[in-house]
């Protein structure tokens, strides 16, 4: 318990250590180009693959589960872009990226650790976790709701597909999308995101910045990023959700 | 020079470093040497500020390091350079990158001008023609020198070294110590090379220290090093054949 207390203090000593001003702003704007292309874009085909399939899979369950002549057609394309709004596309993939960005950003900075390299940053005077980490999170809060957004398009594609193999009209569904759209369940969706990109960038970081030991160790805290990271994802998931739609 | 009074340093109850109290002569190659888990590698972060201080005190020419803040200590971290044991070059850059990495981000100079002075630092430690390979694909030998050369890109007035023949054969020791100790003389800079590696000791080593259960057990020359009745010190120095042979001779 006293441990846990203590870890979490670290973290956020380690946070007010991140958000500085960077050295220089030439060296920084590089640093930052190279993570939204390691963590952004490099993400791009597994946001593709997973909504694509997610969005099938949940079009074809509301066909099986509302198959009723009473309910009309366009609610399977109405609940498929709801619940790729709210829940899907932004939590399971933000829990997917935790796996993928979670991990890496984790094992890069446990690697630097235990072979000695942050400590050179540091001896060279520069203030190594905003060196680090600041571009890491700005990268992912400023990437990832693009992925959603893209994740959301691309589910709506595979729900679309998702519906056409078990006969849903491309007209009901088409229809069910345009029906009652809110414009304030993408803001909630993009909200969510950021602050799950916050998440899973500051604790994989955390996990990986504060590595003792050697190989055995990065893995440790590799498998530490993404199971923490999953756990406050689904715990800030009910809280963000409590706050800005009831 | 570099000046450690009274220093104590402990883990919990284990107490690594115990009234410490040496100086680190500008212009000489000081040698902390000592047995495994003595404590000298303690003593070189606790020196440059990578672990606090339990009490003491580290002067870097009468500046006092150890009460300055994090931003005057990164500002005297500006004129140190280390070589770690393992290199530590960032993976993701290559040997110039390496290099002008420090040059980058502390000094106000062209592109050019860095590249002369990574040009300049990399035929010093002969490796000229490197700059665009990777440390994976560099030998051991390649990666200190380069670690070298990153270190004194900036000028430095402090060179540290962690044991910077570990894992090297023989003869690229040699190479690396003669590197060190003419870069020492060359540039007149306070170097401390923390080592266990005998053949370190009597090729380069001016003011030698001897840690021994966190306590500066001795310290004298090379001379001085082979003559001393000191029971702990020639356990360690001579635990080899060759070098009771040696003695003897």
């Amino acid at each position: 318990m006293l441990k846990g207390i203590r870890r979490i203090g670290e973290y956020f000593i380690l946070m007010k250590k991140i958000f500085n001003k960077p050295a220089k702003f030439s060296i920084f704007f590089k640093q930052l180009v190279l993570e939204l292309t390691k963590i952004g874009l490099n993400s791009i085909s597994i946001v593709i693959i997973v909504s694509i399939f997610i969005g099938a899979v949940v079009t074809i369950q509301q066909y099986l589960n509302i198959d009723d002549p009473l309910i009309p057609g366009y609610l399977i394309g109405f609940v498929t872009r709801d619940a790729l709004i709210l829940e899907f596309s932004p939590t399971l993939i933000g829990l997917i990226l935790a796996g993928k960005v979670g991990s890496n950003i984790a094992s890069e900075l446990g690697t630097m650790r235990v072979t000695e390299q942050i400590d050179a940053l540091e001896i060279m005077g520069i203030n190594s976790a905003s060196f680090l980490i600041l571009p890491k999170i700005i990268a992912a809060m400023f990437f990832f709701p693009i992925l959603i957004i893209l994740s959301i398009y691309i589910g709506i594609i595979g729900g679309w597909i998702g519906g056409n193999s078990v006969g849903v009209l491309a007209s009901d569904f088409i229809a069910g999308l345009q029906y009652e759209y809110s414009q304030y369940y993408m803001t909630y969706s993009i909200i969510k995101t950021a602050v799950f990109a916050l998440i899973i960038t500051s604790v994989s970081a955390f996990f990986g910045f504060t590595t003792k030991g050697g190989a055995i160790n990065v893995g440790i805290s590799s498998t530490k990023a993404v199971v923490y990271s999953s756990i406050i994802i689904l715990i800030f998931n009910y809280i963000l959700t409590d706050l800005l739609l009831t | 020079m570099i000046e450690v009074k009274n220093i104590n340093k402990s883990f919990g109850n284990n107490y690594v470093l115990k009234n410490v109290s040496h100086k680190f002569l500008r212009g000489e190659t000081n040698l902390i040497m000592g047995e495994s888990g003595s404590g000298k590698t303690t003593l070189l972060k606790v020196m440059i500020g990578l672990y606090g201080l339990d009490s003491g005190r580290i002067n870097y020419d009468n500046r006092e390091f150890s009460n300055m803040n994090i931003r005057e200590k990164r500002l005297v971290r500006q004129e140190i350079g280390m070589l770690f044991q393992g290199g530590a070059l960032f993976d993701y850059m290559t040997v110039e990158e390496n290099i002008m990495f420090p040059l980058n981000m502390f000094k106000q100079n062209s592109h050019e001008e860095n590249l002369e002075r990574v040009n300049f630092c990399l035929k010093r430690v002969n490796l000229e023609n490197t700059n665009n390979l990777l440390p994976s694909e560099l030998s051991g030998g390649m990666t200190k020198r380069v670690a070298i050369a990153r270190a004194i890109s900036m000028k430095p007035k402090y060179l540290f070294c962690d044991e910077p023949n570990s894992g090297l054969d023989p003869k690229t020791s040699i190479v690396i110590d003669n590197l060190i100790q003419e870069i020492t003389q060359e540039y007149n800079i306070t170097t401390i090379i923390n080592t266990h590696d005998m053949n370190s000791v009597m090729e380069i080593g001016q003011n030698i220290a001897f840690i021994h259960n966190g306590v500066i057990w001795w310290h004298g020359n090379q001379e001085e090093l082979t003559k001393t009745n000191n029971k702990e010190l020639n356990e360690f120095v001579f635990a080899s054949n060759l070098f009771k042979r040696i003695r003897h001779q």
